[in-house]
C-alpha cells in the first residue's frame, strides 16, 4: 500500500505526469501516461498489439472559462465519491467550489485502482485509496497556475496566494481560466507539497453532494437511460436453474408480436429484441423454450442448510488457532454452545441490471452502470473478439451497486455483447426485476457454530467457531488470494475477531462447500454474517455469565487492547443513554464491528408489535479515521443501517428444485419508510488511518437488533431473517461435552 | 393516440395496453421516470395523472389519454419546486434512481396535505422503495418543503 505511505510528497517525474491536450477543450489538463508495464499487460490480454491510448486520460481539466472538471476513476453508485474526489482536488487546487464538475472517466489502465491494480469501485476503498492521487492532481494544477501568474507578473512564487479560483499577488489578480493556457505550457514540477490537515478549508467540512441537481430533476443518466442511435431493447429468457441450457425453442409467436424485431440465441438463453421494452417483454413471454435443467436442477436451500448443520459438526480447514481449544472446551466447567444461520441474499439494486452495446468491426461501445470497468473491458473484448483497447466503456450513474455491479465474469455486460453480436444491431439488454432477483450472484448462505468455555467470572477461556458457506472468490480471477483453503471473504470479521486476542485457546475453522448457486460480494461481504454471528454469540456469553452486554464487551475489548472499538462502543452507548430505563416492552441491544478499516458501534431500541419486530431508534458511532465529508459519512451510515435492517427483517432467497422462489419486492420485501427508525450518527474523529464508509454501517445492525429483541422478549434470534415465532431460549451454561463431539483442528 | 405530457401533446403509435412507463421512457425518451419492479411495488415509476400519483409501470397508456401526465421533468421549470429545494438542502439523494418517484409521490402528498404529519408521510410514501436508505432524509425534506412552500 505505497499509496498510503507518503501522504505529503510525490515524485511527479517518476509517475510520468503528462500535460496533454484532450477532448475537453483549451486549458490546463493534468493527465498521467499509462505506464509501460500496464500497456504490456494490456496487450497480452487482447488480440492485437497495444495501440496508443484512444481515450483522454486526463484527471483534471481547468478550462479558460474557469470550469474545473474532475475525471473520476471510480463509479458513483450513491456512496458520494462524485463529491468527495472533487473535494480532494479542490482542497489543494483552491478553486471556486461552485465551478467544479465531475465525470466518470473512460476505461483505461491509467485509472486502475491504486491498490487493486485494475479499474474498479468496491471494498469501501475509493476515498482512502485516492486520498493522495487526487490531492496531488489538485496540487500540481495549482502549482502550474501559480507559476504562470508569477511569470506573467514578474513576481516570486511566494508572493502569490490562491483562493476561490483566483491567484493574487499584491494588487494584481487573475482567474484560473485566464492562466490555464499559459500554465499548460509550463514544464511539469517533479514534486508538489500537500497541505497539512490543519490548513484544510474544505476537507472535514460537511459538503453537499454535487450530483443532486441532476438527480432531482430527472436529468441524471443511469445505465438504463442510454439511448444510442437506433438501439433496440432486448430481454433475455434465461434458464430457470443455474447453468441450465436451451434444449429447443419456438419463437414463432414471439416474432409475431408487434414491435418485435428479432430473436437470437446467446450463451445465456434466448434474446428477444424489440422497438421498446414492452414489445421485447411481450415477445419474450410468447417464447416456448424447453430447458435442460443441468446439474443444479435439484438444489434446495432447506436441504442445503441441513447439510451445512452436519458439516458444522465436523472439523474444518483451520483459519486461525491458538492454545488448545478442543482440550479447554472438553474440560471446561461452564460451556455455551450456539449456532446461527443466514440465507442467500439478493442485492436488489433499485435499477435492475442492464447494459447497452454498439458493436462495429473494430470497436465496441458499452454504456453501463458498472463497478468494474477493469474487468468488463477485457471480458467484453473476449466476447466481441476485439482487443481491450477497442472496447470503450461509457460509465453512467449506477442505480445502486452494493457489489452486484462488480461481477468477476461481467455477466450482464458480456451477455449484452453476445446479443449485439448475434443480432448485428445496437442493443440495450434490460433485466426485469424478476430476472435480476433470480439471476444469481447472491450473498452466500452461511452457518456459524460456536462453543465457548467460561471461567468462574464468566470470561471466555476457550472459543471455537466453525463457519460453513460457499467461497465467493473460488472460480474468479481473484481465486489466487484463497490461501490454504481459506477465502478471507468467508471469514473476515470472525477469523480476525478482536475477542480472540483475549481468549488463550481459540480455533476458527471453515467449510467451503461447492454449490451451483452463483455467489458474490454483497455490501460488507463476509462481515454481513460474521458480525451477526460473533456479536450475537458474545451477547449470549454475557447473558450466560450474568453480565450487562455492554460491560461484558468493554471488558473483553479492553483485555484485547481494541482501543478504536472501545471508542465507538462507548460513544454509541453514551449517546444512546444505555443506563436510562426504556419504556415498558422495549429492549436495548448493542454491537460493535470493524470492517474495511472503519469501526462502527450501533445501539438499538426495539420492541415487538403484533408479533413482529419494530425498530424505534438506532444510535450509531463511527470511526473512519478522519471524516473527509462528514455529511457523506452520516448518509452512508444511515444507508448501511437500512440495508442491514432490510436483510435482518425480511431478506431471504430460497431455492426449490434449483429455482429461486422470490421474484419481486412482494416476495423479497425491503424496508419501507413506515418501518424506518430514527437514526442518529456520531462521528468519532480519531485521526487514525482512513477507513471506508460505504459498507461498515451494515454489519452491526442485525446483531444489535437481535440483541435488543432478546432484551425485550428473552428469546434469542439465531436465524435470519428474523422470525420471532422461531426465536429460541437463551443458550444455557452446560457441562462439558463428551470428547467425541469436540472435534478441533 | 394523443398523450399530453408536461403540457406538450404527443401523437404516439403504440399498443393500448402498453404501460405508460415504457411510452414515456422508450418512445418519448423522457428517462427521468424509472423502471424498478413492473408491478407497482416500488414506486420508482411514479408520475401524476391530473395531479394524482400513479404507478406508470402498471397503467396502460390508454388510461392516460385525455388526461394531463406530469413527470419529474415537468415538476418545475428550473428545479426549484419546494421539494427539490428541500432535497438539495438536506442532501437527500444517494444513487438517485428512486428519487424521481419519491419526489413525485411527495409532491402529490403536499397538494393534499400542505403540512403533513409523519403518519401522513408514511402513508403516502410507503409505496416508494429506496435501497440506499434515504428515508429519514426524505421525511425531513418533506417537512422542510412544507415550510418552504408555506413561507
Amino acid at each position: 500500500m505505497n499509496a498510503r505511505s507518503d501522504p505529503t510528497r510525490f515524485d511527479a517525474s517518476r509517475r510520468d505526469f503528462l500535460r496533454a491536450s484532450a477532448t475537453l477543450g483549451a486549458g490546463l489538463v493534468i493527465a498521467f501516461v499509462v505506464p509501460g508495464a500496464m500497456r504490456r499487460a494490456w496487450a497480452q490480454q487482447g488480440a492485437g498489439a497495444a495501440k496508443p491510448l484512444p481515450a483522454p486520460n486526463a484527471f483534471l481539466h481547468v478550462g479558460t472559462d474557469d470550469a474545473v472538471t474532475v475525471q473520476l476513476a471510480h463509479s458513483e453508485m450513491g456512496q458520494g465519491i462524485w463529491t468527495v474526489l472533487p473535494m480532494l482536488v479542490a482542497e489543494e487546487l483552491g478553486c471556486d467550489w461552485t465551478r467544479i464538475r465531475a465525470q466518470h472517466a473512460p476505461a483505461a489502465p491509467v485509472y486502475a485502482h491504486t491498490v487493486f491494480g485494475l479499474q474498479m469501485t468496491g471494498g469501501s476503498t475509493t476515498t482512502w485509496s485516492e486520498f493522495d492521487r487526487y490531492r496531488q492532481v489538485g496540487a500540481l494544477a495549482r502549482t502550474l497556475l501559480v507559476q504562470a501568474a508569477a511569470q506573467r507578473w514578474g513576481v516570486k512564487l511566494s508572493a502569490c496566494t490562491v483562493e476561490n479560483g483566483v491567484v493574487r499577488a499584491g494588487t494584481r489578480s487573475a482567474r484560473f481560466g485566464e492562466l490555464a493556457e499559459a500554465a499548460a505550457k509550463l514544464p511539469t514540477p517533479s514534486t508538489v507539497a500537500l497541505k497539512p490537515r490543519k490548513d484544510w478549508k474544505l476537507l472535514g467540512k460537511a459538503t453537499r453532494r454535487i450530483d443532486t441537481p441532476e438527480k432531482i430533476t430527472g436529468r441524471a443518466r443511469f445505465g438504463i437511460d442510454a439511448l444510442p442511435e437506433g438501439v433496440l431493447v432486448a430481454l433475455v429468457a434465461r434458464s430457470p436453474t443455474f447453468g441450465g441450457t436451451v434444449k429447443s425453442y419456438d419463437d414463432k409467436a414471439a416474432r409475431a408480436v408487434p414491435g418485435v424485431r428479432d430473436v437470437v440465441q446467446v450463451p445465456s438463453g434466448i434474446a428477444v429484441l424489440g422497438d421498446h421494452f414492452w414489445a421485447a417483454k411481450q415477445g419474450r413471454d410468447a417464447l416456448k423454450i424447453e430447458w435442460d435443467a443441468g446439474k443444479n436442477g435439484d438444489i434446495d436451500s432447506d436441504a442445503l442448510m441441513a447439510h451445512y448443520r452436519e458439516l458444522a459438526q465436523q472439523p474444518g480447514t483451520p483459519v486461525t488457532a491458538a492454545g488448545d481449544a478442543a482440550g479447554a472446551l472438553a474440560t471446561a466447567t461452564q460451556r455455551v454452545v450456539a449456532q446461527y444461520e443466514l440465507p442467500y441474499l439478493a442485492h436488489a439494486t433499485m435499477e435492475p441490471m442492464n447494459c447497452t452495446v454498439r458493436l462495429a468491426d473494430d470497436r465496441c461501445d458499452i454504456w453501463v452502470g458498472t463497478q468494474a470497468q477493469g474487468l468488463d473491458q477485457p471480458n467484453a473484448a473476449r466476447a466481441a473478439g476485439l482487443a481491450p483497447e477497442q472496447v470503450f466503456i461509457h460509465t453512467l450513474f449506477l442505480g445502486g451497486g452494493f457489489g452486484r455491479r462488480a461481477n468477476p465474469h461481467s455477466d450482464f455486460v458480456v451477455e449484452a455483447v453476445h446479443v449485439a453480436k448475434a443480432a448485428k444491431q445496437p442493443v440495450k439488454v434490460v433485466w426485469t426485476r424478476e430476472d435480476d432477483m433470480r439471476g444469481g450472484w447472491y450473498r452466500p448462505m452461511f452457518l456459524h457454530r460456536f462453543e465457548a468455555a467460561l471461567d468462574a467470572e464468566g470470561t471466555p477461556t476457550a472459543w471455537r467457531n466453525v463457519i460453513v458457506g460457499q467461497s465467493i472468490l473460488a472460480g474468479t480471477p481473484f481465486a489466487a488470494s484463497v490461501k490454504n483453503g481459506v477465502d478471507n471473504a468467508s471469514v473476515e470479521g470472525a477469523g480476525d475477531s478482536p475477542y480472540l486476542k483475549a481468549i488463550a485457546s481459540h480455533a476458527v475453522e471453515l467449510h467451503s462447500p461447492e454449490v451451483g448457486v452463483p455467489v458474490q460480494w454483497w455490501r460488507s461481504v463476509g462481515h454481513t454474517h460474521t458480525a451477526f454471528a460473533v456479536e450475537s454469540f458474545v451477547d449470549e456469553l454475557a447473558h450466560a455469565a450474568g453480565w450487562d452486554p455492554l460491560a461484558y464487551r468493554r471488558k473483553l475489548l479492553a483485555d484485547a487492547g481494541a482501543t478504536r472499538r472501545l471508542g465507538v462502543l462507548n460513544k454509541a452507548a453514551a449517546a444512546f443513554g444505555w443506563d436510562r430505563p426504556l419504556p415498558e416492552g422495549r429492549g436495548k441491544g448493542i454491537a460493535v464491528h470493524e470492517s474495511f478499516g472503519s469501526f462502527v458501534a450501533q445501539a438499538v431500541e426495539a420492541s415487538v408489535v403484533d408479533g413482529k419486530p419494530r425498530v424505534h431508534r438506532v444510535v450509531c458511532a463511527v470511526d473512519c479515521g478522519t471524516a473527509l465529508n462528514p455529511e457523506t459519512v452520516r448518509a452512508q451510515m444511515e444507508g448501511g443501517i437500512v440495508f442491514g435492517l432490510s436483510a435482518a427483517l425480511y431478506g431471504a432467497i430460497a431455492l426449490k428444485d434449483g429455482k429461486v422462489q422470490q421474484g419481486n419486492f412482494d416476495t423479497y420485501p425491503v424496508l419501507r419508510i413506515d418501518a424506518m427508525p430514527k437514526i442518529e450518527v456520531h462521528i468519532v474523529d480519531s485521526g487514525e488511518k482512513l477507513g471506508g464508509i460505504g459498507e461498515p454501517g451494515t454489519p452491526p445492525i442485525a446483531p444489535a437488533l437481535c440483541n435488543a429483541l432478546f432484551a425485550a422478549t428473552g428469546k434469542r434470534v439465531r436465524a435470519l431473517p428474523i422470525d420471532l415465532a422461531k426465536a429460541e431460549a437463551p443458550a444455557p451454561l452446560t457441562p462439558p461435552a463428551p470428547a467425541a463431539s469436540a472435534g478441533a483442528a | 393516440m394523443q398523450l399530453t405530457v408536461n403540457g406538450q401533446t404527443h401523437t404516439v403509435d403504440v399498443p393500448a395496453d402498453m404501460p405508460l412507463l415504457w411510452v414515456l421512457r422508450d418512445v418519448l425518451h423522457l428517462t427521468g421516470t424509472k423502471f424498478g419492479c413492473g408491478m407497482a411495488q416500488c414506486g420508482a415509476c411514479t408520475v401524476h395523472l391530473d395531479g394524482a400519483p400513479i404507478r406508470s409501470c402498471v397503467t396502460p397508456v390508454s388510461a392516460a389519454g385525455g388526461h394531463a401526465v406530469t413527470t419529474i421533468e415537468g415538476l418545475s421549470a428550473d428545479g426549484t419546486h419546494p421539494l427539490q429545494r428541500a432535497w438539495t438542502e438536506l442532501d437527500v439523494v444517494q444513487c438517485g434512481y428512486c428519487q424521481s418517484g419519491q419526489i413525485m409521490s411527495a409532491a402529490a402528498l403536499l397538494k393534499q396535505h400542505p403540512n403533513p404529519s409523519d403518519a401522513d408521510i408514511d402513508a403516502a410514501m410507503r409505496g416508494n422503495i429506496c435501497r440506499c436508505g434515504t428515508y429519514q432524509r426524505i421525511r425531513a425534506a418533506i417537512h422542510r418543503a412544507a415550510d418552504l412552500a408555506g413561507g
